[in-house]
């Protein structure tokens, strides 16, 4: 719509800052938490992770050498040393009491409450002098005020796949979305066909119950369901949510690939079957190839819904550790380890990875689902 | 490794059995009544009168005992007691009209039914008009899209960091109270304050559905015809007028088509709310409240009798659906 006559462009930076504030609004939450994935438990609750890409201020408590660790120089007594285990790292302040532990910049001369002398270097290297021998099996305390450079860590992954049993999460999860995703596209192919291509009585009535069971909330099946599945033997298994996930999907499955396929010309059917072809042959030889984009578009959304699916998991699969799906681990994670974030962050990273990058590959397909899945 | 057999196993039995119950029943079919012989314009009209079920025998099969068999049920299940076992009447409605936490459920999914398709809908119009007029427009979309892959569990691990705590005089490491503080506001345990959380709550399921009511939008804005447009323009339209007075009229049937969308997904919404307050502090809502009863409760009258109210609620736009529906196939 650009060359169309009068499309005035001083509103052009007015649209684009909107478009730019909308973008930012939509991925800082997530940015924010990605981020966070990767920072240590430290880092997360002392600092936002917005600060997390610059130098941080912290405050470290050491412990001088002990006493006995002193030798003498001229008239003094010096215990001497590095506050860095590692001897890198920059000292900015540093005190001698927790209530004021930046009391002097570094370089400076501190008079300790026992009336030691105290200087700390920049580069964290300290000397405690007295007059007096020092006394006492415990060394001075010496608080510095450190810059850390910004420091990022895989550990969280490695530590929530392995210790915090998402791998296994992740195995149920893909054990349960995959096989629910292929059953219902078959049965709900030659349903779709039937109802697009094939007369028989009833078929509009069937049409409408089916746009009719798009809207039925999961709720008023689950308890039925589940009363049924116990009485036929299937009780909490994968076969029972398999056939659940495949049911609920069915009718957005069926309404999509009708839409579609009745949208298929009209010709090649007919010369299909004027040359003698039976509807299976026209099915499975003509219609399901061209059938190919809407089959994808619904394969995403179906495998997006039972990747991500809480309730029908928490309902139709048992709750133990290793039957937990990664939507149910992530629930009880925020339960029970409610203030622990990287934990939560690598997590749930874990857990939308997947559906992120089919969302990417396949947008184009999604997309086309959703016009064609919106009842009009 | 063994789940992995048993899920490869179910494949392959499944789409297998599948498969092999088409081919079968069709090649029977053929068989029985062949397109040829004596009878041959009989069997034909017959075996072009059986095959249809023969198609549609596992779809039917399924919606029935997966959809129509419970939504029967949970109406006998809901005039029953805790257990299924004794018939009670109306007691479950009747105990649901003054139970407090049911009125509280009912009161925010109100308040959600309201808030969330509006605004949804709102910023999906926003999004979707400046998306198509600027040039980096299709990364914006499928930034501004990208919720929709995110699960309801994780979108509410994200926004529960948003909305994180430190007592004043700490570092805050939620966004929010961070933003707060810069204002010069006191920082807040957001969740636990009635109303605003409710609204807290809201905003995920608005950033997740945003992307949807974009997506659609876009493609209804683009099928508008230029013509229309131009003669409002040579009119003397401005900007604002053109996407009010001409656009927005001429898409007003698929905005209603996005809004009724999202009012079926506020209704059933149950993970944001068990996950970040399980419904404390004023946020029950009916779907996890049903849940409540079901696993904690172990009622299945009380928690059938909240599925049928969700049902009832939704049913007014079942019947719209199919009524369009039928319209659009004459």
């Amino acid at each position: 719509m650009d060359n169309i006559v009068g499309q005035k462009s001083s509103l052009t930076w007015a649209v684009n800052l909107v478009a730019v504030a909308l973008v930012l609004l939509w991925t800082i939450p997530t940015f924010g938490l990605l981020v966070s994935s990767f920072r240590d438990r430290d880092q997360i609750l002392t600092s936002g992770w917005w600060q997390s890409m610059f130098p941080q201020e912290a405050t470290l408590q050491y412990r001088a050498g002990a006493p006995d660790t002193a030798v003498q120089e001229g008239g003094l007594y010096v215990i001497a040393g590095n506050v860095f285990d590692d001897g890198t790292g920059f000292v900015s302040a540093f005190g001698t009491s927790t209530r004021e532990p930046g009391a002097y910049a570094a370089g400076d001369v501190a008079q300790t409450n026992d009336g030691f002398e105290l200087t700390v270097q920049e580069d964290g290297s300290y000397r405690l002098t007295s007059a007096i021998p020092f006394e006492g099996t415990r060394g001075e305390r010496i608080f510095v005020t450190t810059t850390q450079a910004p420091s990022f860590t895989t550990e969280n992954f490695v530590r929530v796949m392995n210790a915090e049993g998402l791998g296994r999460g992740f195995l149920n999860t893909l054990t349960v979305s995959i096989p629910a995703t292929i059953i219902p596209i078959l049965v709900a192919a030659f349903a779709a066909y039937a109802l697009a291509w094939m007369d028989f009585p009833g078929r509009a009535l069937l049409i409408a119950t089916v746009v009719g069971l798009l809207v039925v909330p999961l709720q008023l099946a689950l308890i039925p369901l589940l009363q049924l599945h116990l009485k036929a033997g299937i009780g909490k298994s994968y076969l029972g949510i398999w056939l659940a996930h495949s049911a609920f999907g069915l009718p957005l499955a069926i309404y999509l690939l009708r839409n579609y396929m009745a949208g298929l010309p009209r010709d090649i059917i007919e010369s299909a079957r004027v040359d003698g072809a039976t509807d299976f042959q026209i099915f499975l030889k003509i219609i399901l190839p061209l059938s190919f984009p809407a089959l994808a578009s619904f394969a995403i959304f179906q495998f997006l819904w039972t990747w991500n699916d809480l309730l029908v998991a928490l309902v139709f699969l048992g709750s133990t550790q290793d039957q937990l799906v990664m939507t149910g681990q992530l629930k009880e994670l925020m339960g029970s380890r409610g203030g622990d974030w990287e934990i939560l962050a690598a997590s749930a990273f874990i857990s939308i990875a997947v559906p992120l990058a089919v969302f990417f590959a396949m947008q184009k397909y999604l997309v086309r689902g959703l016009l064609a899945g919106s009842v009009k | 490794m063994e789940q992995f057999f048993s899920a490869a196993t179910t494949i392959v039995i499944g789409v297998g059995g599948c498969l092999l119950y088409f081919f079968l029943s069709n090649i029977i079919l053929d068989r029985v009544l062949p397109a040829s012989g004596p009878n041959i314009s009989r069997n034909i009209n017959r075996a072009n009168a059986i095959r249809p079920w023969l198609f549609l025998l596992p779809a039917l099969i399924l919606l029935a005992l997966y959809l129509v068999y419970p939504l029967i049920w949970s109406i006998y299940l809901s005039v029953m007691d805790a257990g299924g076992q004794r018939f009670v009447g109306m007691s479950n409605y009747t105990w649901m009209v003054s139970d407090p936490k049911f009125l509280e459920s009912m009161r925010n999914n109100i308040l959600w039914l309201i808030v969330v398709p509006a605004f949804s809908t709102f910023f999906g119009l926003v999004a979707a008009a400046v998306t198509d007029r600027i040039r980096w427009g299709n990364f914006a979309k499928a930034m501004i899209f990208m919720p929709m892959a995110i699960s309801f569990v994780g979108a509410s691990v994200i926004w529960k960091f948003v909305y994180d705590f430190r007592p004043e005089g700490q570092n805050q490491i939620g966004l929010l109270n961070a933003i707060v503080e810069v204002f010069g506001g006191t920082p807040e345990t957001w969740l636990t304050h009635d109303i605003v959380n409710s609204f807290l709550l809201m905003v995920v399921l608005i950033w997740i559905q945003t992307g949807f009511a974009m997506v659609i939008l876009s493609a209804a804005l683009r099928g508008i015809p230029e013509e229309t447009i131009e003669a409002a323009i040579l009119d003397g339209a401005s900007p604002l007028q053109l996407f009010f007075k001409i656009k927005v009229p001429q898409i007003w049937g698929t905005i209603l088509v996005v809004w009724t969308t999202i009012t079926i997904t506020v209704l059933k919404v149950f993970d944001i709310v068990l996950t970040m307050t399980n419904g404390q502090w004023g946020t029950q809502v009916l779907g996890n409240y049903m849940y409540d009863w079901l696993v904690r409760g172990q009622d299945s009258g009380r928690a059938s009798a909240i599925a049928i109210v969700i049902m009832l609620l939704v049913l007014p736009i079942m019947i719209w659906n199919i009524r369009n529906a039928r319209r659009e196939m004459r």
